[in-house]
């Protein structure tokens, strides 16, 4: 009698449901197998505000039973609470049981616990669940997505049950001819791999369906074809707006200067460290404004930089102008002179530099995934060579500095003090390369060797695009960032980047002036 | 062919404390003072062939005006070469026993050679391709370079890039030349123990020889009428070029003979060190190279020597000693003696005994002024 006691007041508690002839909590404390997989299966798509935490539990093994029929929740400590009422529960006399499972009750229990992920609160968690059973497609999901689908407010994660909906309807095929169709052209609407792979997945059949899959298939490879070549653009244009940054103080000192600058790798190195230094900083006495430490990165970067290229200009370039052999091995050894003292100040092994919230993270823009680091790295690329292009342009240093380009004994005899615009010309060089060591530092790894990895690249840069030409440099890194990219899914990385050096090494043979050479006497330098 | 003194003096020098090195290392027991241990015999030669590597340098730069900077991939062509050579020669004694296939190979889940290793097994062959893979890569770059006027700058970078690129090939397992790790854990020579201090005395003796040949030979193209032009080619190249020479010739046979001579260097580097790598490759290996000739003193053969020996001295006692020290001091050297000595440590002893020519065109400072 007391057994039959409980039992009603079981039924009384679980009301709802209690109208059920087969009540899916009896089922689960059955003890048999079947039943218990029975039990799983109904229960989760009864709708039971407790059934994620009672088929949790079991999966866990912590799920009890009592002869009566009671089901409890083991914890951690051993204690036991009833899983309806969620009271303590003291065991007394020792009669709780595990619910035991096999292998189909835990498939039952897996495919159970994605269906009742469907009615999460969080729409984030719905719509991994309804992404979990569109990779899964499996029919049996289809009534729990109905009820999902019946309920769901929200249109994004809708969409997403939709293409689940359609994943398990395509999978099943008993399903009504008309449905499948419909399904076919919600897959073709998404568009992506996993649709193509279960479109494809019916092409040994024949019929209607078949055949919209088929085109469906086509149409899709079509389309990931050209995202495909979108990214490998937004990857080329990523990494050209890294060669462009190294590039472009490069195109100041070796381009307009024609100074071989060998330390111009370490440049870029001194903004990185810069930025490491500003950081830290920060980091201790101004937290607040912690977020924004690359802004206030960038022109002190400059600064730096460009006041160690100010003074290597005056004490060392100076001397060696016209002689640009021996400037190459004076500007290498200066490389590792910097280089060392660097691995003084700060040890030999990378420092930390954060990359702040608002730079991480990522958009996605149809089938494309933009890192949006990648995208700031880009658009600050271009505004610094813009500034550069501007500053050249329509400053009054700018304007100086071309007319010492051009003609230095025309220039000095209009009263422009020649000596100093080389070092600030310079000057400005280097402050380029130190910025661009403020970006490199997001992508890379900071340390002394930073700059030995650009130094090649850059000089490949320029003399691709042209010396003298900040257009060119512009188009040179881009063209080279994009090939490479467009080279490594067919030959790899390494061998994609041998490629384009040796492409390089001919392609300075036929033009040995770049892409764009200046015209004119001042060519035959 | 005439020889001035300091030829003769850097010919018996080089011969005679080479000789006196493996004679001592050779005769003296172990305990006695005047023993020189192996490991000094070896650093020798491998000083020596780095004089091998600078003089090929100063062929091109101080004759010919053409700075490369990519020499150290002729010089590590040829140690590959070699390499291959005493890779083959292992034998069954590897790790996992192959007769064929080298260890890495086998690591790999090769089961057979590639083509490009055949015929290694013979040291003629070997030597011969340690000559020729360096003069035919020097070949073709250098035909399609001086063809087309790629001159002073761009050359240096290019051939960087010919390093780099050569450096980045080498790194990867599937070239089929060790990878990362390069060639190692060499046996024998021509059937002599690699690691045995006969060998490595007999190595520095041939080393020694080697570089004493090359001196001559270099000496003896300077000297030529060839190298008359070579010279005139390196201070004006138009003006030579309207006198009806065609520079691209010359400069194209001393720098396929350059290339030759570095790949000699590094197929007698090999066996000394006991192992080749692909950081042999690095851009700032040719670097060094020519800095070697430049603080000897470049275009005077004796000083690329000099500078190798010298520099590398330095650096082994450096990086034993001070080794922080040794870049600040490798980085000195690079801006000393391009700003104050720019005819280097032979320039010393040549400014009074001689007038030199300036070893800098006019040309070039007239275009400088031309375009700032």
């Amino acid at each position: 009698m007391p057994r039959l006691m409980v039992l009603l007041l079981l039924v009384g508690l679980c009301w709802p449901f209690a109208s059920r002839a087969d009540d899916p909590l009896a089922e689960l404390a059955s003890g048999n197998f079947n039943t218990v997989r029975q039990g799983v299966e109904d229960l989760a798509l009864s709708g039971n505000a407790h059934a994620a935490a009672i088929i949790s539990a079991l999966q866990n093994s912590q799920l009890y039973y009592m002869p009566d029929g009671t089901l409890l929740l083991k914890a951690d400590d051993d204690s036991f609470t009833n899983a309806i009422t969620g009271e303590a529960f003291t065991d007394s006399d020792d009669e709780a049981k595990a619910v035991r499972v096999n292998n189909s009750v835990r498939s039952a229990i897996d495919a159970a616990l994605g269906s009742l992920r469907l009615f999460d609160k969080d729409p984030a968690v719905r719509v991994d669940a309804a992404e979990a059973v569109f990779n899964a497609h499996d029919p049996t999901a289809i009534p729990a997505l109905d009820r999902a689908l019946a309920q769901e407010a929200d249109a994004s994660v809708k969409r997403r049950m939709e293409q689940a909906r359609a994943a398990a309807v395509i999978s099943d095929p008993d399903a009504a001819e008309k449905d499948r169709l419909a399904a076919v052209a919600e897959l073709r609407a998404r568009g992506d791999q996993a649709s193509r792979s279960l479109l494809s997945s019916l092409a040994g059949q024949t019929g209607p369906v078949a055949d919209a899959a088929a085109a469906a298939v086509v149409s899709i490879d079509w389309v990931l074809q050209l995202w495909s070549v979108g990214e490998s653009v937004f990857y080329g244009v990523s990494l050209g707006s890294v060669l462009l940054l190294a590039a472009a103080g490069l195109a100041i000192t070796f381009g307009v200067m024609g100074v071989i600058n060998m330390a111009h790798g370490e440049m870029v190195m001194i903004g990185a460290y810069t930025t490491f230094v500003v950081q830290q900083f920060m980091h201790a006495h101004l937290p607040a404004v912690y977020e924004f430490s690359l802004l206030i990165a960038v022109p002190l970067a400059f600064l730096v930089s460009g006041g160690v290229g100010v003074v290597v200009e005056r004490s060392l370039i100076r001397w060696l102008y016209g002689r640009p052999l021996e400037t190459l091995l004076a500007t290498w050894g200066l490389s590792l002179v910097l280089q060392q003292v660097v691995r003084s100040l700060f040890g030999a092994n990378n420092q930390q530099v954060d990359t702040p919230g608002w730079m991480s993270g990522a958009i996605q823009l149809g089938g494309l995934t933009l890192t949006l680091n990648r995208l700031y790295i880009i658009l600050f690329a271009f505004l610094v060579v813009g500034a550069l292009m501007a500053a050249l342009r329509y400053t009054p240093l700018g304007l100086r500095m071309r007319a010492v380009t051009q003609n230095r004994r025309m220039a000095a005899a209009m009263g422009i003090r020649t000596p100093w615009i080389d070092a600030l010309t310079f000057g400005l060089g280097s402050g380029v390369a130190g910025i661009a060591g403020v970006a490199l530092s997001q992508i890379d790894n900071v340390s002394p060797n930073l700059g030995q990895g650009y130094i090649i690249d850059s000089f490949m840069v320029v003399v691709f695009g042209g010396v003298g030409n900040l257009w060119g440099t512009v188009v040179g890194a881009l063209t080279l960032g994009i090939v490479n990219k467009f080279l490594e899914p067919i030959a790899g990385a390494v061998l994609g980047k041998i490629v384009v050096l040796v492409l390089l090494i001919l392609f300075v043979q036929r033009n040995p002036r770049g892409m764009f050479p200046l015209k004119g006497r001042a060519v035959e330098a | 062919m005439k020889l001035d003194l300091t030829g003769w003096i850097t010919i018996t020098l080089v011969l005679g404390v080479a000789l006196v090195l493996a004679l001592l290392n050779q005769m003296t027991a172990p305990g006695s003072a005047l023993h020189v241990p192996t490991y000094v015999v070896a650093l020798a030669g491998k000083y020596l062939c780095f004089a091998m590597l600078a003089l090929a340098v100063d062929l091109v730069w101080g004759f010919a005006g053409i700075l490369s900077l990519g020499h150290a991939a002729f010089f590590a062509l040829g140690g590959y070469a070699m390499g291959m050579y005493l890779m083959r020669q292992i034998g069954t004694r590897g790790v996992y026993g192959n007769p064929t296939l080298p260890d890495f190979m086998v690591f790999l889940g090769w089961d057979h050679l590639p083509w490009y290793w055949y015929g290694f097994s013979w040291f003629g062959f070997a030597m011969l391709m340690a000559i020729l893979v360096p003069a035919l890569l020097a070949g073709v770059f250098g035909w399609l370079a001086f063809r087309s006027r790629v001159t002073g700058v761009y050359l240096s970078i290019i051939t960087q890039a010919l390093t780099y690129a050569l450096l980045l090939a080498f790194f990867r397992n599937d070239m089929g030349f060790g990878g990362n790790n390069g060639l190692t854990d060499f046996k024998d020579i021509l059937g002599f123990n690699v690691q045995a201090d006969a060998t490595r005395s007999a190595l520095l003796v041939i080393s020694a020889l080697l570089l004493c040949g090359q001196f001559l030979l270099a000496r003896f193209v300077v000297d030529s009428r060839f190298g008359k032009i070579l010279i005139a080619v390196r201070d004006t190249e138009s003006r030579t070029r309207f006198l009806g020479y065609r520079p691209e010739s010359y400069k194209l046979v001393v720098w396929v003979l350059s290339a030759m001579m570095a790949g000699i260097g590094g197929a007698l580097y090999v066996p000394q060190v006991g192992i080749i790598n692909p950081s042999e490759f690095a851009p700032g290996n040719s670097i060094e190279a020519v800095i070697w000739v430049a603080v000897g003193g470049r275009g005077t053969l004796v000083g690329a020597i000099l500078g190798a020996v010298l520099v590398n001295f330095g650096k082994t006692w450096f990086t034993g000693a001070l080794p922080e020290i040794w870049l600040y001091a490798l980085g000195a050297m690079f801006i000393f003696v391009t700003l104050f000595l720019p005819r280097g440590v032979m320039g010393l002893f040549r400014a009074r005994t001689r007038k030199e020519p300036e070893p800098e065109s006019p040309a070039a400072a007239a275009a400088q002024e031309v375009t700032g």
